[in-house]
């Protein structure tokens, strides 16, 4: 087990360097001039050479891309010029925010998207099936950010249930209780439509499941029906439902965007807008790679416990 | 094509999808001749002016812009811009993917890592990236969400692609010297095209949301031209002051895509049957049973007897009589083997004893099982469920699809010990251990602790008997449980089955197509054919002198150890299809005795000698023992 992670582990840094790499060819792309774009377009062509020598930036591709990542490994991802201040503090006072918002939307989408996926399967063409299934479609539909703007306006603005945006309260303890009341809402517009994708699947890995001559055996034991499905199918259909629960995660972390910037959550995503707009390229470089490191990261976990439910896997 | 529209409209709700989305298209499409108002006109002492008012039917928007005609145009916008950024994505995604799957090797190697670097980020961010370099605005939104997809299409495409590049058409274009150009051309999009119309059927809607998104985001379309999601973007501001502003544009991508997603699914639906999985029924816990004629309860001596028994299969408008009329009697401690070829109706008839026949689509018609007094048919699943596994069990043939594949034989031994019997852990354990130890496998305490594919078939199959024997059934049915094993290992099964009886005097019904299997371990035995118990007797008998024209021919299909030469003569044609039965005797066509009367009404089947009965009018002779 330990050699099969570490095997993992060891894969990953191919593709950690590929996206690296990626990140920085974009970024390579960008028309203009970086030193232009700090400066400002009144800037003397003498301060943007002292600011491209001082950036870098004069140097070739490769060697840049080098002196770039080897910045990156030692924890030196820049300076960001729109804040003044260092990339690596700035992404990591935001992405703990994500991250609760992200990692309890993530929870919530595989609990409930499981569920309602071996529910439905499990009452195929029945009424239950009929309505989860409108369900899923309405949410895999719509727009995570409408949704969130509906849901303000219905559960925030009219019934005053939730506070309408934010994090913290701007006055008051900044504990569990407030914390869980401003999470509500962002948390559950994130995870609408990831829980229609992880619904829709766990349904078909169900069906496909128990049509299995082992469903069968189950059955001549004698098992309760509430056995067959919840415990022979369900941990069969697993299988093929948790890589589909690491992409979502993808979908969560990143579509947190969208959640971020409706709730005035003050999470990475938002960063990367605000720095988009402000075009503070390293902010926006160094935002990237981290959160697609730390999803890499979490796929190795998802590769994990899929080894751990499948013994087939050779580990 | 016209099929293709027949079974797309079969499906209610891609159908509804698809008016909802031609409508929204025809107005998308003809908005610049309708007679709105000006998107873009600036009127800010109309502002926030409340749906339904004079000259402006939903209303304007925060700069007092009509909203109703900012709506279309947005939808104009915001359609377009997603179908563009779907058939970039999937013309560069397929012709990557068909490139990689065509050329192989070193190509598809350094293709296919690309894609997978690409597709380690999560997708949103990519977007993102691609949009901080190429600056904010509609242009690049589509490009940024066009390239995000762009993996998608290309792993797809290249997996159908490495599954026809080896087909025989292909080689064929290869070896009459066409160029790869040609064979890419020619032979390989034909077929990966539908492929390609489900993948953008079912991604469309995703990027038309995804742009949208962007343009939410203020990274899309720059004012004062909007599409949808800048729409919302902008009215965001207002939203708890004038929240139609943004209901409006937000209700209008919901329709939209959810039309989108109703037509995907009903083109995935025809043109892929392979995803079509969850259309198909999935069987439930008990099998059916719709008799139409009470019977008259006749309560029997025997353990089991099974009278008059029909099981069919409703498929689309054909039924088939896989049982028809089968009676069947097991007593105490008796062997009882049911012998036919497949599909003769044999494990049917097995399966419907404990009511384990797929269902839909199978379904009892007819006849009674009684056990010990109580007729099966009649026990709800909750009853049932306390009947199977305890009192009868079943072994079924290929072990490694029967056990659950990821819990470990100790598991699966100890859930059918506890689903019978409250014990606690260590109980259960020792149970566990005994079974193990009963079916003759060494070292039990370590196989305990192994799953079913770290096991060699032989082994499997006893964990299947172990099982079975976990409630001290009073009676095991053995579906073929030596047909997946070689033959060494089925001599040895069937030794553990003779021995398990005479131990613990438990009643066997096997169903075999085998007749050496038969004479090993059988006292009695049934002979099935198309349905139907063609024969009936004691299986030494049976065996010596069959009566049945089949029977014989059957027999004579098994080779014999120490016959010297004979010849080994297979049955000259096929069974008859089960939905399309013949009037008279099933075998009549194959038999070489048949004559006319054979085939002109149904052969009952009548008693010969004590204890034997044969479905024949012109039976063979029986030689005296």
């Amino acid at each position: 087990m330990i050699a099969y992670i570490i095997k993992r582990l060891l894969s990953a840094i191919p593709v950690l360097l590929g996206i690296s790499v990626i990140v920085f060819i974009i970024m390579a792309l960008i028309p203009g001039d970086p030193a232009t774009a700090i400066l400002g377009s009144f800037a003397t062509p003498e301060n943007v050479e002292k600011l491209n020598r001082d950036l870098g930036l004069d140097k070739p591709m490769i060697q840049r891309y080098f002196i770039w990542l080897g910045n990156m490994l030692q924890g030196d991802f820049g300076r960001s010029f729109s804040l003044n201040k260092d990339v690596l503090d700035e992404i990591s006072e935001r992405f703990g925010a994500t991250l609760v918002l992200a990692g309890v939307s993530f929870v919530l989408c595989s609990i409930l998207g499981v569920v309602a996926g071996a529910l439905s399967a499990s009452r195929q063409f029945g009424i239950t099936d009929k309505l989860i299934t409108l369900s899923v479609l309405i949410g895999i539909s719509i727009p995570s950010f409408f949704l969130g703007m509906m849901m303000i306006l219905f559960f925030s603005v009219q019934l005053r249930w939730f506070p309408v945006s934010g994090m913290w309260p701007i006055y008051g303890a900044r504990d569990l209780s407030a914390l869980l009341s401003h999470l509500f809402l962002p948390a559950v517009a994130l995870s609408v439509v990831a829980t229609g994708v992880i619904a829709r699947l766990s349904r078909s890995a169900m069906l496909e499941v128990l049509r299995q001559d082992f469903i069968r055996t189950a059955r001549a034991k004698g098992l309760s029906e509430a056995r067959v499905i919840w415990r022979h199918a369900l941990k069969a259909a697993m299988v093929s439902v948790i890589p589909v629960l690491g992409v979502q995660a993808g979908f969560v972390l990143s579509g947190a965007v969208y959640i971020e910037m409706v709730f005035q959550w003050p999470g990475v995503g938002r960063m990367l807008v605000e720095a988009i707009l402000k075009r503070d390229i390293l902010l926006v470089q160094g935002g990237v790679v981290f959160v697609a490191a730390c999803y890499v990261m979490f796929n190795i976990v998802v590769d994990i416990i899929q080894s751990l439910l499948d013994p087939r896997i050779k580990t | 094509m016209t099929r293709f529209m027949a079974l797309f409209a079969r499906s209610q709700l891609a159908f509804i999808g698809l008016i909802i989305l031609s409508l929204i298209l025809i107005l998308a499409i003809l908005t610049p001749w309708l007679p709105l108002n000006d998107p873009n006109v600036i009127d800010t002492s109309n502002r926030f002016k409340r749906p339904f008012s004079e000259d402006s039917i939903l209303g304007t928007d925060h700069l007092g812009r009509d909203l109703l005609s900012r709506l279309l145009w947005g939808t104009r916008l915001s359609i377009a811009v997603g179908l563009c950024a779907a058939i970039i994505a999937a013309f560069i995604g397929s012709a990557i993917g068909v490139i990689a799957g065509f050329y192989g090797g070193h190509t598809d190697n350094i293709i296919m890592r690309g894609v997978d670097m690409l597709m380690a980020f999560p997708y949103i961010l990519l977007a993102l990236a691609i949009v901080a370099a190429l600056g904010p605005g509609l242009m690049n939104a589509l490009i940024a969400v066009a390239i995000v997809n762009i993996p998608f299409f290309a792993r797809n495409i290249r997996g159908v692609t490495l599954g026809i590049v080896h087909r025989e058409f292909v080689d064929a274009a290869r070896l009459s010297g066409m160029s790869n150009a040609k064979i890419i051309i020619n032979e390989i999009l034909p077929n990966v095209f539908p492929v390609i119309v489900v993948a953008m059927s079912t991604t469309v809607g995703w990027m038309i949301l995804e742009t949208a998104g962007l343009s939410f985001l203020g990274l899309g379309s720059q004012p004062p031209q909007a599409d949808l999601g800048s729409m919302l973007g902008e009215a965001r501001a207002a939203i708890i002051t004038s929240p139609y502003t943004s209901v409006v544009p937000g209700v209008m991508i919901l329709i939209i895509v959810m039309a989108i997603n109703l037509v995907g699914d009903g083109i995935r639906d025809v043109l892929d049957p392979r995803l079509k999985s969850g259309a198909l029924s999935t069987p439930r816990s008990t099998t059916e049973v719709a008799k139409n004629k009470s019977d008259a309860g006749l309560k029997t001596q025997t353990l089991l007897s099974i009278n008059g028994l029909k099981t069919e299969f409703r498929i689309g408008n054909r039924i088939l009589k896989a049982v028809n009329d089968v009676s069947l009697t097991v007593d105490k401690g008796q062997c009882v083997g049911i012998i036919g070829e497949s599909g003769s109706g044999k494990s049917v008839t097995a399966l419907s004893i404990m009511r384990l026949v797929s269902s839909p689509p199978g379904i009892i018609t007819d006849g009674s099982i009684d056990f010990k007094g109580d007729d099966l048919l009649k026990l709800s699943s909750e009853d049932l469920r306390d009947f199977r596994g305890k009192k009868v069990s079943y072994v079924f043939q290929d072990p490694l699809s029967t056990l659950h594949p990821l819990y470990t034989v100790g598991q699966q031994l100890s859930e059918a010990i506890q689903s019978h019997n409250h014990v606690g852990k260590l109980e259960k354990h020792k149970k566990a251990l005994e079974l193990l130890q009963a079916v003759r496998i060494s070292n039990p305490e370590k196989r305990l602790n192994s799953y079913p594919h770290e096991l060699s078939g032989g082994m499997r199959q006893r964990i299947g008997i172990a099982m079975a024997l976990a409630n001290d059934p009073d009676i095991i049915i053995a579906d073929e449980p030596t047909t997946a094993l070689d033959v060494t290992v089925q001599a040895q099964i069937l030794k553990l089955f003779q021995d398990l009886r005479r131990e613990k005097g438990l009643a066997l019904v096997f169903i075999t197509h085998d007749f050496g299997v038969i004479s090993q371990i059988c006292d009695k035995v049934a002979v099935m054919y198309a349905g139907k118990v063609v024969e009936t007797g004691p299986a030494a008998e049976i065996l010596k002198s069959p009566a049945h024209p089949y029977t014989a021919r059957l027999k004579s299909c098994v080779p014999e150890l120490g016959q010297g030469k004979r010849n080994l003569i297979a049955i000259p044609g096929f069974p008859p299809m089960i939905d399309n039965m013949p009037s008279g005797c099933a075998f009549a066509s194959r038999c070489g005795k048949a004559e006319q009367n054979c085939q002109s009404a149904m052969v009952d089947i009548k008693k010969i000698g004590q204890e034997r009965a044969v479905r024949c009018l012109f039976p063979e002779e029986i030689k005296a023992g």
